[in-house]
């Protein structure tokens, strides 16, 4: 009786906790490359994938069956186990981040105090995917695309640190949900503007996004790091990248526009549940991503370092100095 | 706030809970595949000839420069996580404390700038 009390029932709501986070974040990726397709074909005045079911809103599964009924081809030159732990292991990490994400008040999974550094972490390993991948395959477009993406990847890493930085000063604590509280009388995305656009830019450039897709570059890497993956592996990258999407546009609403709050704290405002806000604003961040991909053509690589390495470091070093002297000047 | 280990558990159940899906759709596509290898499919990608060589070559070293320099800094940012969270507590000392880290970091930041280490041409 004891260990069923202790262990057993604990678990068995930890579990269901865990899958109502989890299927819900597989269907809405699976629908966000529909949205991509509506939303780009709709830019571009195109009508977007319209054939299977009512306006296409099937296209998704059709489009995971089909790729996992397709041959899983393993190169003869390739690492094989490492070819195929890659994959999985993107796939994984761009999961388990969503354990520290808070939805509404009290509504996390685990409200952890080193919430923020979590994610860091997390993101950082996101890195092992793609290297390995690329040194895996064999294959020379693999191999610099992978090189690229990497240089990208942890270049930009380094200002989405600075920037967490300004975000925790202000809080006062690495919690999630300590995080969105602090910002109750004004979210941080109006004292801190400049950091806002540095942290969108940066995760355009950590998620391998247009303007900075160049590991990707089918024009000239064919598809950078995944070019040898077929069926699965092709689709665990895909998943990892846009799972990876949500997961920035949630960190960007928890940190800068407020997360589950309303954006007034009045009647009209106030009747609409937490989570349908916290919702909406990760749309409106999903929206500008696919927007962004739409309008703007590729950045060239000298051009990516040097924005990254030579204009975000020292703005937002400078700017988590400056944030620091004003806290221990007027909030002490 | 105490610190409990309890409160990771969830995060660890979400890794076994991923790795257990991982596997499972991987097995899936393995047995709903049709598999017919032969020896063109699984050759390297290579603009449709045959590889010339093994694709393990030298690369450029500014890629090996780029990641000495992101651990420098991303050592900083992980230095910089408890200071920012406790600042209100250290107050002024702790404050210049790491003004004059930062700007001993600063100087170096400026040294490889002008020595040319983020030119990418």
């Amino acid at each position: 009786m004891g260990f069923i009390d202790t262990y057993i029932i604990p678990g068995a709501i930890v579990l269901a906790q865990l899958l109502s986070i989890v299927l819900p974040l597989l269907i809405a990726i699976a629908y966000l490359t529909f949205f991509e397709r509506k939303v780009i074909g709709a830019i571009q005045l195109r009508k977007g994938p319209s054939l299977v079911g009512p306006f296409g809103l099937l296209q998704p599964f059709a489009d995971v069956l089909k790729l996992m009924s397709k041959e899983t081809i393993i190169p003869s030159g390739a690492n094989k186990i490492i070819f195929i732990l890659a994959p999985m292991i993107t796939f994984i990490l761009s999961l388990v981040s969503w354990a520290v994400i808070p939805f509404d008040e009290g509504m996390v999974l685990a409200n952890i105090n080193l919430g923020l550094l979590y994610l860091l972490a997390i993101s950082s390993l996101n890195v092992y995917g793609v290297i390995i991948s690329g040194w895996a395959s064999n294959s020379k477009y693999a191999f610099l695309g992978a090189l690229r993406s990497t240089a990208q990847m942890i270049s930009y890493e380094i200002s989405i640190g600075l920037v967490i930085i300004t975000v925790l000063i202000c809080a006062g604590s690495m919690n999630l949900t300590k995080i969105v509280e602090a910002q109750k009388n004004v979210w941080f995305i109006i004292p801190m503007l400049p950091m806002f656009l540095i942290f969108f830019i940066s995760a355009l450039a950590e998620t391998n996004r247009a303007p900075f897709d160049l590991p990707e570059g089918e024009s000239e890497l064919v598809a950078g790091y995944f070019v040898e993956y077929s069926s699965i592996g092709f689709a665990f990258f895909f998943i990892g990248e846009y799972a990876n999407m949500i997961l920035m546009s949630a960190i960007t609403s928890i940190l800068f526009l407020g997360g589950w709050l309303p954006p007034l704290d009045i009647v009209p405002f106030k009747w609409i549940p937490n989570l349908v806000w916290f919702v909406l604003k990760i749309f409106l961040v999903l929206f500008v991503f696919l927007w962004v991909r739409a309008t703007f053509p590729r950045y060239r690589y000298d051009q990516l370092m040097r924005l990254g390495w030579k204009v975000f470091l020292p703005i937002s070093m400078l700017w988590v100095i400056i944030t620091a002297s004003v806290k221990i000047m007027f909030f002490k | 706030m105490k610190f409990t280990l309890n409160e990771y558990l969830p995060i660890l159940m979400f890794f076994i809970l991923s790795i257990v899906l991982s596997i499972v759709f991987l097995m899936l596509s393995f047995f709903i595949g049709v598999r017919r290898p032969d020896s063109e499919k699984l050759s390297a990608y290579e603009c449709g000839f045959e590889a010339f060589d093994d694709s393990r070559q030298q690369f450029d070293v500014r890629f090996y420069l780029v990641a000495i320099l992101f651990v420098i800094f991303d050592l900083e940012v992980a230095f910089l996580f408890p200071w920012a969270t406790s600042l209100s507590a250290i107050g002024l000392f702790g404050f210049w404390s790491m003004m004059i880290f930062l700007s001993i970091l600063t100087v170096g930041f400026i040294y490889e700038w002008k020595k040319g280490a983020l030119e990418w041409d």
